[in-house]
């Protein structure tokens, strides 16, 4: 051999630390960041609240005995018949879709994934489309929201069965499944748009596409909620195998994962949160694509850390966003959509920037 | 470091791989004994990488089986199978902002369950895994940012936090230099584990292998110790190359010098004395 003495290692190159934030003050912040959102949203409207008042209320309903009831009953109907749930919706959005780009991004292998990327959306919105166009009303006041997830779940088994042959999902396969797929359907629905030659359905339709939380109640707050806590406690359960994901298919399975099941499953289970959300608030895009990449610049990209800082601050995004939307033309609404699309894309243009120029 | 799990004794018995209508390993039969050491060697497109897939599980093969001590790897729990074998491939973390320190922790991903964190001792191994592969002040860097060397370390030592007692290694020393390509193999053979390593470099093969098994065309055409594997003959057979095998005279291991020109365009050629 070459007869080597113990070198000394050359010298170590400054360890370049990332200035990355300790773990739990930060999610104590995102949660008071949340707190704060959500007390705004709930504050702002066309009655303006005092925050004080609007806790006074939220209070009085946990516990009546903590605070007396000093406000007219009208604004406790306005507190909790309009504005919390819409505000717990927008949470609930927000988390969701922030968790689910999150997982999605791993499971792809690509920090560009976006939930929207799925062709799920556009299931969903077909469905939505058809029910509006149509004027179909077999569940009342859930059909449209119905319609949009049964059109989900068509594109869900269209892109599964497009992805996956012989037992193998591939990341390629699954992300042009998905934006074929999605194309298909979104033709399907500007068609249908566009020939439905009334224009108060264009409009509502294109509204619909655009996402919005407007005229949320209570009924329409638990599917989603359920849908997205039980996803969210189940990626958390797998962030160790989410975490392999990152470190390639070859190292994943030599670590124990079964990589194509593993692929499998979590591809539905997103989609199906997705599809969940989609059908109450339309699609929002962006939040999914960059909620997960600030939260990786805070805590870094270990999925044990970094998805319940994702939902917290997905949540306090899209609750602020709702607020925006709702308040910045009152009392016209702007789509959510639009607004998130706005205020994402140079947020998202400049982070890229800034992470290049490191 | 503290010592890995008990050496396995890994066999593979006829296993054959098919993809496409074409075998890219072909009845393939070897054995590494507990603490043993296999270099797999061969050229270009031999089939090792193939046959080291389907020992660390990540394709099966099409026929035959991978034995870790009598069981079969494809018949195991894919967690079970890392706790007892560990691999270091040339596949690294993508463009997300891991650390050093989150990717060696993935090795300790077979011994947890949902929701379980990592404790003192996750930790301590994690960073004894690091420390001895010289990486350790590297443990908060962002692992993209890291040189293809550094990368390489960080990947083995992310092996060693498996504790396993059986390594497959595919070209562990591509991207390090001499000094850590020494170091890398060096702290295999030092960990006693059984190791299975697919080598380019044919010097290091003998130096650090207790025994050779050369692949050609996903069929293995001669196993053995370094000395008795490694000939002129099977080196032109194989490799289509002219080369001479020493022995090293202090330390008795075989040193391949290959003739870059064929042996024709040596000076004694003139004079017709094959050597």
């Amino acid at each position: 051999m070459t007869g080597t003495t113990d070198v000394r290692p050359e010298a170590a190159p400054a360890v370049a630390g990332r200035g990355r934030l300790p773990y739990v003050p930060v999610l104590v912040l995102l949660a008071l960041l949340v707190v704060a959102a959500a007390t705004a949203g709930i504050a702002f409207g066309s009655v303006p609240l005092p925050p004080g008042q609007v806790w006074g209320i939220l209070l009085h309903r946990l516990v009546p005995s903590l605070v007396d009831p000093t406000w007219p009953p009208v604004r406790e109907t306005i507190v909790m018949d309009v504005r919390l749930p819409r505000v717990l919706l927008g949470g609930v959005v927000g988390a969701g879709l922030s968790v689910c780009g999150m997982a999605l991004q791993a499971l792809v292998r690509n920090p560009l994934a976006d939930p929207m990327l799925l062709g799920v959306s556009s299931g969903a919105t077909v469905g939505a489309v058809l029910v509006m166009v149509l004027g179909l009303s077999a569940f009342g006041a859930f059909s449209l929201p119905v319609a949009a997830f049964a059109g989900a779940l068509v594109a869900l088994l269209l892109v599964y069965f497009l992805a996956r042959t012989g037992g193998r999902m591939t990341t390629v396969r699954l992300v042009l499944s998905g934006v074929a797929t999605g194309e298909v359907l979104s033709a399907i629905a500007s068609y249908l748009i566009v020939t439905s030659g009334d224009p108060r359905k264009t409009e509502s339709a294109l509204r619909w596409m655009l996402g919005g939380l407007a005229g949320t109640t209570w009924d329409l707050v638990w599917i989603p909620a359920g849908a997205v806590l039980l996803g969210t406690a189940s990626l958390l359960a797998v962030s160790r195998p989410l975490n392999l994901l990152l470190a390639g298919e070859e190292a994943a399975a030599s670590l124990g994962l079964n990589v194509h099941r593993f692929r499998a499953a979590l591809f539905v289970l997103v989609a199906l949160v997705i599809g969940a959300i989609v059908a109450v608030s339309g699609s929002i895009g962006f939040v999914g694509l960059m909620m997960p990449h600030v939260v990786r610049l805070l805590v870094g990209a270990d999925h044990r850390r970094a998805l319940p800082a994702v939902a917290l601050l997905g949540a306090a995004f899209l609750i602020a966003a709702d607020l925006a939307a709702r308040s910045v033309i009152a009392p016209e609404e702007i789509p959510i959509g639009i607004l998130t699309a706005l205020v994402g894309g140079p947020c998202f243009l400049w982070l890229m920037r800034r992470r290049a120029a490191r | 470091m503290t010592t890995a799990g008990a050496p396995a004794r890994l066999r593979a018995e006829k296993v054959s791989v098919v993809a496409g209508g074409r075998a890219l390993v072909h009845d393939v039969t070897f054995h590494v004994e507990p603490g043993e050491v296999l270099a797999l060697v061969g050229p270009n497109g031999a089939g090792k990488s193939t046959l080291l897939r389907t020992v660390y599980r990540a394709l099966r093969p099409t026929s035959g089986r991978v034995l870790l001590d009598d069981e079969d790897v494809w018949r195991m729990p894919g967690r079970h199978v890392a706790r007892r074998l560990a691999a270091v491939l040339q596949e690294t973390p993508g463009e997300f902002d891991l650390t050093v320190y989150d990717v060696t922790a993935m090795g300790r991903t077979p011994y947890k369950r949902a929701f379980q964190g990592d404790d003192a001792e996750d930790r301590r191994i994690i960073m004894d895994a690091l420390a001895s592969l010289d990486v350790a002040d590297l443990a908060e860097a962002p692992f993209d940012r890291l040189s293809g060397g550094e990368k390489q370390r960080v990947l083995i030592a992310r092996a060693l936090a498996q504790r396993t007692g059986t390594m497959v290694l595919d070209e562990p020393t591509n991207h390090l230099d001499l000094r850590h390509q020494l170091d890398a193999l060096r702290q295999v053979r030092r960990l006693g584990v059984t190791a299975i390593i697919a080598l380019h470099d044919l010097n290091l093969a003998a130096a650090f292998s207790d025994r050779i098994c050369v692949l050609d065309a996903g069929r293995v055409v001669a196993t053995g110790p370094p000395a008795t594997v490694l000939t002129p003959a099977l080196l032109e057979e194989v490799y289509r190359v002219a080369a001479d095998v020493t022995s090293d005279p202090r330390t008795g291991i075989p040193q391949i010098s290959v003739m870059p020109f064929g042996r024709s365009a040596l000076p004694d050629a003139d004079e017709g004395t094959p050597r």
